[in-house]
């Protein structure tokens, strides 16, 4: 059974009587990437922890097609089964990497600990798929045993990367992968970031202030403004063509270089 | 026997609170049971959890053996069988195959217990991921979750950087295919006399309040990997008092210059093995 | 030939009788009686009271002396006796308001009702070390004044508290739980979590508190109340079926302001530390009145950072009898484990050394 992914179903996310989310829904099929963008202060990073369960929802649902075919609310799953999912299925890449890395252990134990955690024993294989993964990421193999805190900002940012995609998540989140980065730094990470995802065929939900990357990334996107969405559709023809007048606004501010 | 206390010094209700503790710790083997430790009269982390679980299971009838390091006579296992002496009135012993119930402090002895017999072991920190993991709400989860991954995570870490696993003593294993527990501070030498046992096995940490069991003839399998397989310890030397090549042994300094030698740590085990009467 | 070493028996009563002659010290000295302790040294019984859990005067005294003066072993033997004491229930919950008090001060308020009442203190006492104590003390007996003194002392916090000011004092939910009877398991209740620090170091406690006004999870006190004097214990035996008192104890109080919050649904106040210790234990009080307000955060959604803010960190540490047991205990022999060590580092060096050749070559 072909369906989506997963779907946002009213989600609605209230602080204290202030609305962060407001009734957003959606539906995110297997291999689109779907960016999220808006300025600080919209609701897409809120938006972003609630899909994850990162934080509870004050009302609405998450519909997720779990490995066995089922459609499930992920607030009826028990937490032995989120916490898996968390492990396997899914990815989180934040933005500040040490939030995602391991900072004590080697670049092999981070990218390695996934694959221990559902079982695999044999150590020469784990280091093989290690090695693999980090020169998929670009990050030459003598630096496998170093810790990420001899990294650059860059280079943690592709183990946290290699650390998520070890398991072949079907579903990744990424909460603004390429803020705090350097120009050049940030190209290179979203050239490496595209082809992963098409080589890979992943689904990808993308928080972004940032406009060409959701371009460069994205099929899909979602404009939010003060909790509630704006504007959707294929990004080409949001970015090309905007209809809301805030979509306007963010499209003719980006600084033309 | 000092009078004016309980048999034991615990008095019953405390008995039968530890007790349960230990039917449920009998029930899920390796699985920390929470108990509520009482204020002894030696300090925590001197012994308190072994003395309270040898205290709630000993009658009579029991014969005790006390060793710390393997050896009957070191101060403190000396201090605690007088405690047992003065509150119980027990016999004590100091052959292994005489004892009813021996209580243990970082050593398994060297010969092999029978179904009759119970091993309580000092254990100051019980759980196995409190070095990788500070927060006790944290690795509850972990436990109740199965999510062992950290601790490989540790074990790759050391091959990585050593090229070997570099844990030596306290070695964690997975108790009945389900459970990882922390053994206590035995030298991983005694990790494989764990598995299959035919005594009943006890633990008993006071100052961290838990309790876990290996009920007899459980599987106990240490950690490792299947191309870095679970070693134990080797000595070039043999036991210079009765020759013995598969005990663990002690390193005795005797001068200054280096000049070393080695004994077995059981002593027990040695004085027998030499063929001498017991003390 | 070397002989396995024996005699630890021997050595632990050796030890023990030298242990007696230097408690009791040159015996041309006279001996220290529990009653000049008691009467004399009596912050340090009221410390070991405190930490020991248990109030009893005359038995504190006794564990100092047999202690030698060293409170955290004083303590312990207060612990240890505690235990096999017979219990006969729990006392009906004391009335701090309807306290005796010989010292009430607030650093709220200029004055209020009942007044500030300085007490026996070593507030604004110069720190002047007297070398000729004497019997001077004796001669010049503290003055006494009129007994048309306004003894009504409300406090401070019911007063701020009937304008709306300061969150009202939590109601508990349930019967408390009994820190002695149960293992601690986090996340931690409140009456667990004062049990704790009742029972906890005054020195870490201190430290913990100092922190917080050094930036280290501030929350902006004031010292609202601080009173020191007598309370009531009433205890309601099944037998009976009504309340009968059983005595009086000497206790302080102290309570926090802090830091305002409020909601979506209610205005701001100023929130509450708690503290209280047995006899005159002031600095202990404050400082727990500190900590209780910091470990606070996660309830009152503030952004936790420090350690005072760390409920596991803070109450997995603050007793210390079980601390210095496991501090102690590495006194212990320890050489099994240290021989497997050597083996290990032994092996690795021999393994590193053998590389180091190799590549020599």
């Amino acid at each position: 059974m072909t369906g989506p992914l997963l779907a946002a179903d009213n989600i609605s996310k209230f602080y204290d009587g202030r609305v962060a989310c407001d009734k957003v829904s959606f539906e995110l099929w297997p291999g689109e990437v779907l960016a999220v963008v808006g300025e600080s202060g919209s609701g897409k990073t809120t938006l972003l922890k609630c899909l994850s369960m990162q934080i509870a929802l004050s009302s609405g649902r998450v519909l997720y097609s779990l490995r066995d075919g089922r459609m499930e609310s992920l607030a009826d799953l028990s937490e032995a089964e989120r916490r898996f999912l968390m492990r396997t299925d899914w990815g989180f890449v934040h933005q500040d990497p040490r939030e995602g890395l391991r900072m004590g252990v080697s670049a092999g134990a981070n990218v390695g600990e996934r694959l221990m955690a559902v079982g695999e024993r044999h150590y020469g294989r784990i280091r093989d798929t290690a090695l693999d993964w980090l020169d998929r990421v670009e990050i030459a193999g003598d630096r496998i045993d170093d810790s990420p805190r001899h990294y650059s900002g860059g280079m943690r940012q592709r183990l946290q990367i290699a650390r998520n995609l070890v398991t072949a998540p079907r579903l990744v989140f990424m909460d603004e992968p390429t803020g705090g980065l350097d120009v050049s730094v940030q190209a290179r990470l979203l050239d490496l970031l595209r082809g992963l995802v098409r080589s890979l065929g992943l689904s990808v939900i993308i928080v972004t202030h940032d406009l060409a990357v959701a371009r460069l990334l994205s099929t899909r996107i979602l404009v939010m403004q003060q909790g509630k969405v704006i504007e959707t559709g294929l990004t080409d023809q949001v970015l090309e063509d905007p209809q809301a007048p805030y979509t306007q606004l963010l499209v003719s501010s980006v600084l033309q270089v | 026997m000092t009078t004016g206390y309980n048999f034991a010094y615990l008095n019953e209700q405390t008995k039968r609170m530890i007790r349960r503790a230990l039917l449920k710790a009998v029930a899920i083997p390796g699985y920390q049971v929470p108990f509520a430790s009482r204020e002894m009269p030696m300090p925590y982390g001197w012994g308190t959890g072994g003395v309270q679980v040898t205290a709630s299971i000993l009658t009579p009838e029991d014969t005790l053996k006390v060793i710390d390091q393997g050896a009957d006579d070191t101060t403190n296992a000396v201090s605690i069988r007088k405690f047992f002496v003065r509150t119980a009135g027990i016999a004590t012993t100091e052959e292994t195959a005489k004892a009813s119930i021996i209580q243990t402090r970082h050593r398994v002895p060297e010969t092999a217990l029978s179904e009759n017999q119970i091993l309580v072991y000092q254990v100051p920190i019980p759980e196995p991921l409190r070095f990788l993991e500070p927060r006790e709400t944290e690795t509850r989860k972990m436990h109740a979750l199965e999510e062992y991954g950290i601790m490989h995570v540790k074990l790759y870490e050391d091959i990585a950087r050593h090229g070997h696993i570099a844990t030596s003593y306290a070695y964690p294993a997975k108790v009945n295919g389900r459970y990882v527990f922390d053994p206590s501070p035995i030298p991983k030498f005694d990790n494989p006399k764990l598995d299959n046992c035919a005594a009943l096995q006890l633990f008993g940490a006071g100052r961290e309040k838990r309790i876990y069991a290996l009920p007899p003839y459980t599987e106990v399998k240490s950690l490792d990997f299947e191309d870095h397989p679970f070693s134990v310890q080797k000595w070039d030397e043999p036991c210079a008092l009765c020759g013995s090549r598969d005990t663990y042994l002690d390193e005795i300094i005797l001068d200054d210059k280096g000049k070393r030698m080695f004994v077995c740590s059981d002593t027990d085990h040695c004085r027998k093995a030499r063929g001498e009467e017991a003390a | 030939m070397y002989v396995a070493v024996k005699g630890g028996e021997k050595a632990i009563d050796a030890a023990h009788r030298q242990l007696a002659q230097e408690r009791r010290g040159d015996p041309s000295i006279p001996e220290l009686t529990p009653e000049q302790i008691a009467a004399q040294l009596s912050l340090a019984v009221d410390r070991v009271m405190t930490e020991g859990s248990l109030y009893d005067r005359e038995m504190a005294a006794l564990a100092i002396r047999q202690a030698r003066g060293d409170l955290i072993e004083a303590i312990f033997l207060i612990r240890a006796s505690r235990t096999t004491l017979p219990r006969f229930g729990y006392s009906t919950p004391i009335e701090t308001s309807k306290m005796l008090v010989r010292r009430r001060i607030s650093a709220a308020f200029k004055d209020m009702p009942g007044g500030q009442i300085l007490g026996p203190t070593f507030d604004y006492t110069h720190r002047l070390l007297d070398f000729a104590p004497g019997d001077e003390a004796a001669a010049a007996p503290a003055e006494t004044g009129p007994a048309d003194i306004d003894r009504s002392m409300p406090r401070v916090l019911d007063l701020i508290g009937a304008e709306g000011l300061i969150e009202p004092a939590s109601e508990a939910e349930s019967e408390p739980a009994d820190l002695t009877r149960e293992p601690l398991s986090f996340p931690v209740g409140r009456d667990l979590r004062l049990q704790s620090l009742a029972r906890g170091d005054e020195g870490f406690l201190l430290a913990l508190g100092y922190s917080t006004q050094r930036g280290y999870g501030r929350t902006h006190p004031f010292a609202g109340e601080i009173r020191y004097g007598e309370v009531r214990v009433s205890f309601a035996p099944e037998e009976l079926g009504f309340e009968i008192e059983i005595g009086q104890i000497d206790m302080t109080e102290c309570e926090m302001i802090n830091q305002f919050k409020g909601s979506g649904s209610v205005p701001p106040q100023f929130t509450r530390g708690y503290g209280m210790s047995f006899g005159q234990c002031e600095r202990k009080a404050m400082a727990m009145a500190l900590v209780d307000r910091a470990l606070r955060a996660g309830e009152l959604d503030e952004e936790q950072t420090a350690p005072a803010q760390d409920e596991e960190f803070v109450l997995s540490h603050a007793d210390n009898v079980q601390a210095t047991g496991f501090v102690e205990h590495l006194k212990l022999p320890h050489y099994v484990d240290f021989q497997a060590e050597l083996e290990l580092l032994r092996r690795l060096r021999r393994k590193a050394q053998g590389l180091e050749q190799e590549a020599a070559e």
